[in-house]
């Protein structure tokens, strides 16, 4: 539909609108996280849902504690290696449609403990992630920033067609491989479906093709 | 392995003569579950709703801080300090920047002592507001209490956030001194904060002191002996609570602490609510000694002139650091090697050796108190596991 229409008619009082965009921002405005805190950030992650930032004037302010009734996991600190496979099996017990917010630097990569030996080196190696929110920690006004570009990312999804998202296509896999303690290292060490080894174009500097830096 | 194998208890009731005998049933608590305050799992043994074993399981946060600082120099361990126990960064800080100095022998300026307790003892404030105010999610307020808490630990961390830039990790102790000046203005909202806070406290108390269904959930319930506290090594609130006079501010006297008056609050009995109460009372002495601070601060350096922080290479030894943080006794063991890294780095966590007595707080409990007994030692993963 016409936007100019369509804004001149609520003017008038009469709200048009379409299918998709109803079903969408129904799902956007009720968004349930998990209760489900690992480290430093879930601290933040609290403060959000408490009194001075009210993650309730967003309708995500209903914390579950069991996946079967979240639909957003916020994954709120480090994931160790012996965590991860609590956490991949977590993510496939919520019901579709399901989100994930990767919450501080070492949930993105890992972050200060990225050296270290027990430290996965971002969760998005298991799970699909859809915003990611730098910071050790991110402030609460930059958990409520991903609140609302994952509302966005809802608003723009399509029904229909080739582009539709994962939950409303049957091909697209609703579960991911939970890793099993290996030998030496979670196996797999990442889910290839899922995450792909960045690309790095490596320039050597001084001789940079284009000529300028 | 399962917790059931290795129990061996005797049924309330045989189960070969009596047809409604009940078994043993495991229960995993945890790492997912929303009252364990972290990533903590206890393997519990369930006979109907009693606990006869429980077993728990760590290391689900172990972020190897001990052995990342053997490949940092001095101060690349600093901001790793404040990691540990993510509640009350400053205070690690000040451990771990007490082992330092105590390793090269560095005196710190009158004032930045003054900037440590003032800045430690609002971390103070700020950790048993918010324990409190988890202790009573755990009982099932279902919020209330907890708003009220947060409310003040976000004054107290716009403070830090004035201070030191952060509002959680504030990295904000430097071995010699403190990392900046309080900015124009910080001392007297400082105050103002300091001044607002016994309302805060007469609000709480009043809302839950007598409250009649707390006083039936953590009196009795989780006692833990004056023999046993000691024992165990149980440091801090925990070790107050049962009647144990040790507070390393008075033991210790580190930094100026000989020279405020404050009280130690000791328990009676040795129970959750003993541990609500002196985390209540503690607070009121945190604020006394806030007061007599901020009366005194004096002008002058941050920091020793002395003191080289980059490229810091204290000469071949051992020191121990330690200081009452708000959970206990926290400890920074060092080996220097005469190199830029320290050779070993060890932190004494005040939450861990305080939940080596969860059994025996446990054992014969119902299962939802557990729940409590949990919240009321005062854990954070990040200092248990590493």
């Amino acid at each position: 539909m016409d936007e100019q229409l369509k804004s001149e008619l609520s003017r008038q009082g009469v709200v048009a609108t379409s299918l998709q965009e109803l079903y969408n921002w129904g799902r956007k405005s009720s968004l349930w996280p998990l209760n489900f805190g690992l480290a430093c950030c879930a601290i933040e992650m609290i403060a959000t849902t408490m009194a001075r930032y009210d993650l309730a004037r967003f309708g995500a302010e209903v914390f579950r504690p069991s996946p079967r009734q979240a639909d957003l996991m916020i994954v709120a600190g480090t994931v160790t290696k012996k965590m991860a496979p609590q956490v991949v099996r977590l993510y496939n017990q919520m019901p579709e449609p399901k989100y994930v917010i990767s919450m501080g630097a070492c949930a993105i990569s890992g972050g200060p403990f990225k050296q270290g030996y027990n430290v996965l080196k971002g969760i998005d190696r298991y799970i699909p992630v859809d915003v990611y929110i730098p910071g050790c920690p991110p402030r609460p006004e930059a958990l409520i920033d991903a609140f609302l570009l994952l509302q966005k990312k809802i608003d723009e999804q399509y029904l229909t067609g080739p582009n539709r998202p994962r939950h409303l296509n049957a091909d697209m896999p609703s579960e991911f491989v939970v890793p099993e303690f290996g030998e030496h290292d979670l196996e797999p060490t990442q889910n290839r479906d899922v995450w792909k080894v960045p690309l790095v174009n490596i320039s050597i500097a001084g001789k940079n093709e284009s000529g300028s830096d | 392995m399962s917790v059931l194998t290795e129990t061996t208890v005797a049924l309330s009731s045989d189960p070969t003569t009596d047809p409604n005998a009940s078994q043993l049933l495991e229960v995993s608590m945890g790492p997912q579950h929303p009252s364990t305050h972290g990533v903590f799992r206890m393997d519990v043994a369930l006979d109907g709703e009693q606990v006869v074993k429980l077993k728990p399981v760590f290391g689900y946060l172990h972020r190897n801080h001990e052995k990342i600082a053997e490949s940092q120099n001095y101060l690349g361990c600093m901001p790793y300090t404040d990691r540990l126990d993510y509640i009350c960064s400053i205070t690690n800080n000040w451990a771990y920047a007490l082992a330092v100095e105590t390793l090269a022998g560095i005196k710190v300026p009158e004032r930045a002592e003054y900037l440590r307790v003032i800045t430690g003892e609002l971390t103070r404030l700020q950790n048993h507001a918010s324990l409190i105010g988890f202790l009573m999610q755990d009982m099932g307020t279902s919020g209330t209490p907890l708003m009220y808490a947060f409310r003040e630990r976000e004054k107290i961390l716009d403070l830090f956030e004035a201070l030191t830039g952060a509002r959680m990790m504030c990295n904000y102790m430097r071995f010699g001194g403190c990392r900046v000046d309080a900015p124009a203005g910080w001392l007297q909202q400082t105050q103002k904060v300091i001044d607002a806070f016994p309302k805060f406290l007469d609000e709480f108390e009043s809302l839950l002191r007598t409250n009649e269904i707390l006083m039936a959930r953590t009196q009795g319930v989780g006692r833990v002996s004056r023999e046993l506290a000691i024992n165990a090594g149980l440091t801090g609130p925990m070790a107050r609570a049962s009647g144990v006079n040790y507070d390393l501010r008075k033991v210790d006297s580190y930094g100026i602490y000989d020279r405020f008056s404050f009280r130690v609050p000791l328990g009676e009995f040795g129970d959750v609510y003993d541990r609500y109460m002196i985390r209540l009372l503690e607070m009121r002495e945190s604020v006394e000694i806030l007061k007599q601070a901020m009366r005194d601060i004096p002008s002058g350096p941050i920091m020793d002139p002395g003191t080289k922080i980059r490229g810091f290479r204290p000469k071949a030894g051992e020191a121990y650091g330690r200081i009452e943080a708000p959970k206990g006794e926290l400890g920074f063991y060092l080996i220097s090697d005469g190199t830029g890294n320290p050779y070993r780095f060890r932190v004494r966590p005040p939450s861990l050796i305080n939940l080596t007595v969860l059994e025996d707080m446990c054992l014969g409990r119902n299962v939802a108190d557990i729940v409590i007994i949990l919240g009321s030692v005062d854990i954070v993963l990040g200092e248990v596991d590493r």
